[in-house]
Protein backbone atom coordinates (compact mmCIF):
# COMPACT_ATOMS: atom_id res chain seq x y z
CA UNK A 1 0.00 0.00 0.00
CA UNK A 2 1.28 3.45 -0.90
CA UNK A 3 1.90 5.89 1.93
CA UNK A 4 -0.75 8.35 0.73
CA UNK A 5 -3.41 5.67 0.82
CA UNK A 6 -3.02 5.10 4.54
CA UNK A 7 -5.96 6.43 6.50
CA UNK A 8 -4.71 7.98 9.73
CA UNK A 9 -8.15 8.73 11.09
CA UNK A 10 -11.70 8.36 9.94
CA UNK A 11 -15.03 8.99 11.64
CA UNK A 12 -18.59 10.10 11.07
CA UNK A 13 -20.38 12.46 13.44
CA UNK A 14 -24.17 12.86 13.41
CA UNK A 15 -25.56 16.41 13.45
CA UNK A 16 -29.10 17.14 14.62
CA UNK A 17 -31.09 19.62 12.54
CA UNK A 18 -32.63 22.50 14.47
CA UNK A 19 -30.68 21.86 17.68
CA UNK A 20 -28.96 25.23 18.06
CA UNK A 21 -27.72 24.48 21.57
CA UNK A 22 -25.48 21.74 20.24
CA UNK A 23 -24.36 23.57 17.08
CA UNK A 24 -20.58 23.48 16.90
CA UNK A 25 -20.10 20.53 19.24
CA UNK A 26 -19.00 18.19 16.47
CA UNK A 27 -16.46 20.71 15.16
CA UNK A 28 -14.99 21.25 18.64
CA UNK A 29 -14.70 17.46 18.91
CA UNK A 30 -13.01 17.17 15.50
CA UNK A 31 -10.60 19.95 16.45
CA UNK A 32 -9.62 18.18 19.67
CA UNK A 33 -9.01 14.92 17.79
CA UNK A 34 -6.82 16.62 15.16
CA UNK A 35 -4.85 18.38 17.89
CA UNK A 36 -3.86 15.02 19.29
CA UNK A 37 -2.68 13.95 15.81
CA UNK A 38 0.18 16.40 15.61
CA UNK A 39 -1.13 18.33 12.61
CA UNK A 40 -0.11 21.98 12.20
CA UNK A 41 -2.26 24.65 13.85
CA UNK A 42 -3.14 26.16 10.49
CA UNK A 43 -4.46 22.88 9.09
CA UNK A 44 -6.46 22.21 12.27
CA UNK A 45 -7.90 25.72 12.20
CA UNK A 46 -9.00 25.44 8.59
CA UNK A 47 -10.53 21.98 9.06
CA UNK A 48 -12.38 23.18 12.17
CA UNK A 49 -13.62 26.31 10.39
CA UNK A 50 -14.89 24.43 7.35
CA UNK A 51 -16.50 21.79 9.56
CA UNK A 52 -18.08 24.44 11.81
CA UNK A 53 -19.69 26.42 8.99
CA UNK A 54 -20.99 23.12 7.52
CA UNK A 55 -22.33 22.09 10.91
CA UNK A 56 -24.11 25.44 11.33
CA UNK A 57 -25.68 24.90 7.89
CA UNK A 58 -26.99 21.43 8.80
CA UNK A 59 -28.39 22.67 12.13
CA UNK A 60 -29.93 25.71 10.43
CA UNK A 61 -31.44 24.22 7.30
CA UNK A 62 -31.65 20.42 7.42
CA UNK A 63 -33.57 17.77 9.35
CA UNK A 64 -30.43 15.85 10.12
CA UNK A 65 -27.05 15.08 8.70
CA UNK A 66 -23.53 14.06 9.43
CA UNK A 67 -19.97 15.21 9.08
CA UNK A 68 -17.52 12.65 7.81
CA UNK A 69 -13.85 13.22 8.26
CA UNK A 70 -10.93 11.31 6.88
CA UNK A 71 -7.30 12.16 7.57
CA UNK A 72 -4.68 10.95 5.08
CA UNK A 73 -0.96 11.75 5.18
CA UNK A 74 -1.42 14.33 2.40
CA UNK A 75 -4.84 15.80 3.06
CA UNK A 76 -7.94 16.00 5.25
CA UNK A 77 -11.26 15.20 3.60
CA UNK A 78 -14.42 16.65 5.14
CA UNK A 79 -17.87 15.76 3.91
CA UNK A 80 -21.10 17.30 5.18
CA UNK A 81 -24.15 15.35 4.08
CA UNK A 82 -27.67 16.28 5.10
CA UNK A 83 -31.27 15.23 4.69
CA UNK A 84 -33.38 18.31 4.11
CA UNK A 85 -35.06 20.54 1.57
CA UNK A 86 -31.95 20.88 -0.56
CA UNK A 87 -30.91 23.97 -2.52
CA UNK A 88 -32.85 24.74 -5.73
CA UNK A 89 -30.30 27.21 -7.16
CA UNK A 90 -26.70 26.43 -6.23
CA UNK A 91 -25.27 29.37 -8.12
CA UNK A 92 -27.46 31.74 -6.12
CA UNK A 93 -26.62 29.97 -2.85
CA UNK A 94 -22.91 30.42 -3.56
CA UNK A 95 -23.32 34.19 -3.95
CA UNK A 96 -21.95 36.14 -1.02
CA UNK A 97 -24.77 37.82 0.89
CA UNK A 98 -27.55 35.58 -0.36
CA UNK A 99 -29.37 33.84 2.48
CA UNK A 100 -32.69 32.31 3.50
CA UNK A 101 -31.76 32.35 7.20
CA UNK A 102 -34.36 32.72 9.94
CA UNK A 103 -34.20 35.36 12.67
CA UNK A 104 -32.95 32.65 15.08
CA UNK A 105 -29.95 31.92 12.88
CA UNK A 106 -29.16 35.62 12.49
CA UNK A 107 -29.29 36.12 16.25
CA UNK A 108 -26.50 33.56 16.56
CA UNK A 109 -24.29 35.67 14.31
CA UNK A 110 -24.80 33.63 11.15
CA UNK A 111 -27.15 33.75 8.17
CA UNK A 112 -25.48 36.62 6.36
CA UNK A 113 -24.88 34.55 3.25
CA UNK A 114 -21.22 33.93 3.93
CA UNK A 115 -21.03 30.33 5.11
CA UNK A 116 -20.60 28.61 1.77
CA UNK A 117 -18.16 31.30 0.58
CA UNK A 118 -16.10 30.84 3.73
CA UNK A 119 -16.09 27.08 3.26
CA UNK A 120 -14.97 27.45 -0.36
CA UNK A 121 -12.29 30.03 0.48
CA UNK A 122 -10.73 27.98 3.24
CA UNK A 123 -10.70 24.70 1.32
CA UNK A 124 -8.21 23.62 -1.31
CA UNK A 125 -10.95 21.66 -3.02
CA UNK A 126 -14.68 22.27 -2.70
CA UNK A 127 -17.70 20.64 -4.30
CA UNK A 128 -21.37 21.13 -3.57
CA UNK A 129 -24.31 19.18 -4.89
CA UNK A 130 -27.93 19.21 -3.87
CA UNK A 131 -31.15 17.34 -4.57
CA UNK A 132 -34.28 19.39 -3.95
CA UNK A 133 -36.46 17.66 -1.39
CA UNK A 134 -33.68 15.27 -0.41
CA UNK A 135 -30.61 17.10 0.83
CA UNK A 136 -27.25 18.70 0.22
CA UNK A 137 -23.76 17.27 0.00
CA UNK A 138 -20.54 19.20 0.56
CA UNK A 139 -17.09 17.81 -0.07
CA UNK A 140 -13.98 19.67 1.05
CA UNK A 141 -10.30 18.88 0.99
CA UNK A 142 -7.61 20.64 2.94
CA UNK A 143 -4.10 19.80 1.83
CA UNK A 144 -1.45 18.87 4.33
CA UNK A 145 1.30 18.11 1.84
CA UNK A 146 2.28 20.68 -0.77
CA UNK A 147 2.71 18.07 -3.50
CA UNK A 148 -0.85 16.81 -3.15
CA UNK A 149 -2.66 17.29 -6.45
CA UNK A 150 -6.18 15.99 -6.03
CA UNK A 151 -8.24 13.01 -4.91
CA UNK B 1 0.20 43.26 26.42
CA UNK B 2 -1.23 40.88 29.01
CA UNK B 3 -4.93 40.18 29.43
CA UNK B 4 -4.62 41.81 32.86
CA UNK B 5 -3.59 45.08 31.19
CA UNK B 6 -6.48 44.74 28.74
CA UNK B 7 -8.81 44.29 31.69
CA UNK B 8 -7.44 47.45 33.36
CA UNK B 9 -7.57 49.59 30.21
CA UNK B 10 -11.19 48.60 29.60
CA UNK B 11 -12.19 48.67 33.27
CA UNK B 12 -13.52 45.20 32.49
CA UNK B 13 -14.91 42.42 34.62
CA UNK B 14 -13.45 38.94 34.17
CA UNK B 15 -16.26 36.40 33.86
CA UNK B 16 -14.21 33.38 32.80
CA UNK B 17 -10.46 32.76 32.82
CA UNK B 18 -9.19 34.63 35.87
CA UNK B 19 -6.22 32.24 35.86
CA UNK B 20 -5.25 33.26 32.29
CA UNK B 21 -4.59 36.96 32.94
CA UNK B 22 -0.89 36.60 32.11
CA UNK B 23 -1.68 35.57 28.52
CA UNK B 24 -0.02 37.84 25.96
CA UNK B 25 -2.11 39.53 23.25
CA UNK B 26 -1.11 41.85 20.40
CA UNK B 27 -3.99 41.87 17.92
CA UNK B 28 -7.77 42.15 17.92
CA UNK B 29 -10.80 41.76 15.69
CA UNK B 30 -14.23 43.27 16.28
CA UNK B 31 -17.54 42.09 14.77
CA UNK B 32 -20.98 40.79 15.67
CA UNK B 33 -21.21 38.58 12.62
CA UNK B 34 -19.61 35.22 13.39
CA UNK B 35 -19.12 34.36 9.72
CA UNK B 36 -16.97 37.49 9.41
CA UNK B 37 -15.05 36.53 12.53
CA UNK B 38 -14.43 33.10 10.97
CA UNK B 39 -13.30 34.67 7.72
CA UNK B 40 -10.97 37.33 9.11
CA UNK B 41 -9.97 36.91 12.76
CA UNK B 42 -6.61 35.37 13.48
CA UNK B 43 -5.35 32.93 16.09
CA UNK B 44 -4.26 34.56 19.34
CA UNK B 45 -6.35 37.71 18.75
CA UNK B 46 -8.87 39.29 21.06
CA UNK B 47 -12.46 39.11 19.84
CA UNK B 48 -14.47 42.28 20.55
CA UNK B 49 -18.16 41.57 20.14
CA UNK B 50 -21.65 42.40 21.35
CA UNK B 51 -22.93 38.89 20.67
CA UNK B 52 -23.34 36.77 23.81
CA UNK B 53 -24.65 33.37 22.74
CA UNK B 54 -22.64 30.10 22.92
CA UNK B 55 -21.69 30.39 19.24
CA UNK B 56 -19.29 33.19 20.17
CA UNK B 57 -17.39 30.67 22.28
CA UNK B 58 -17.57 27.98 19.60
CA UNK B 59 -16.28 30.41 17.00
CA UNK B 60 -13.46 31.46 19.34
CA UNK B 61 -12.55 27.83 19.95
CA UNK B 62 -12.39 27.08 16.23
CA UNK B 63 -10.09 30.08 15.68
CA UNK B 64 -7.94 29.81 18.84
CA UNK B 65 -9.06 33.29 19.95
CA UNK B 66 -7.11 34.45 23.03
CA UNK B 67 -10.09 36.03 24.82
CA UNK B 68 -13.59 37.31 24.20
CA UNK B 69 -14.28 40.93 25.15
CA UNK B 70 -18.01 41.61 25.40
CA UNK B 71 -18.71 45.28 24.75
CA UNK B 72 -21.61 47.59 25.69
CA UNK B 73 -21.84 45.94 29.13
CA UNK B 74 -23.22 42.68 27.71
CA UNK B 75 -23.59 39.69 30.00
CA UNK B 76 -23.56 36.20 28.49
CA UNK B 77 -26.11 33.46 29.12
CA UNK B 78 -25.24 30.69 31.63
CA UNK B 79 -24.80 28.30 28.67
CA UNK B 80 -22.19 30.61 27.16
CA UNK B 81 -20.28 30.81 30.46
CA UNK B 82 -20.37 27.04 30.95
CA UNK B 83 -19.05 26.42 27.45
CA UNK B 84 -16.27 29.00 27.91
CA UNK B 85 -15.22 27.33 31.19
CA UNK B 86 -15.21 23.96 29.45
CA UNK B 87 -13.17 25.16 26.46
CA UNK B 88 -10.98 27.41 28.66
CA UNK B 89 -11.67 30.61 26.74
CA UNK B 90 -11.55 33.79 28.87
CA UNK B 91 -14.53 36.16 28.73
CA UNK B 92 -14.30 39.77 29.87
CA UNK B 93 -17.11 42.30 29.82
CA UNK B 94 -16.67 46.06 29.50
CA UNK B 95 -19.17 48.90 29.62
CA UNK B 96 -17.39 50.72 26.79
CA UNK B 97 -19.04 50.62 23.38
CA UNK B 98 -17.28 48.77 20.55
CA UNK B 99 -15.74 51.93 19.09
CA UNK B 100 -14.35 53.08 22.44
CA UNK B 101 -13.11 49.59 23.31
CA UNK B 102 -11.21 49.31 20.04
CA UNK B 103 -9.88 52.89 20.30
CA UNK B 104 -8.61 52.49 23.83
CA UNK B 105 -6.80 49.25 23.00
CA UNK B 106 -5.37 50.66 19.77
CA UNK B 107 -4.02 53.69 21.62
CA UNK B 108 -2.12 51.34 23.89
CA UNK B 109 -0.57 49.31 21.07
CA UNK B 110 -3.07 46.57 20.19
CA UNK B 111 -3.56 46.49 16.41
CA UNK B 112 -6.12 44.90 14.13
CA UNK B 113 -5.41 41.28 13.18
CA UNK B 114 -5.33 42.68 9.64
CA UNK B 115 -5.56 46.20 8.25
CA UNK B 116 -7.70 45.79 5.18
CA UNK B 117 -9.51 42.80 3.77
CA UNK B 118 -8.25 43.42 0.24
CA UNK B 119 -4.61 43.27 1.31
CA UNK B 120 -4.60 40.14 3.30
CA UNK B 121 -6.77 37.07 3.62
CA UNK B 122 -7.40 35.59 7.04
CA UNK B 123 -5.39 32.51 6.22
CA UNK B 124 -2.19 32.72 8.20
Amino acid sequence: MLAHETTLYENQFPVEGGNFDKAGQVSSQIKAILKRMNLSNEIIRRVALVSYESEINIVSYARKGYIHIQVKPDYVLIEAIDEGDGIPDLELAMQQGWSTASQRIREMGFGAGMGLCNIKNFSDFFRISSDVGKGTQLKMVIKIDKVFDGI
Amino acid sequence: MTLREVKDILDAEVLVGQEQMDKDVRTAFGADLMSDVLAFAKAGSLLLTGLTNPQVVRTSDVLDIAAIILVRGKKPSPETLTLAEELKIPILTTKYILFETAGRLYQRGIVGCMERVDEERARP
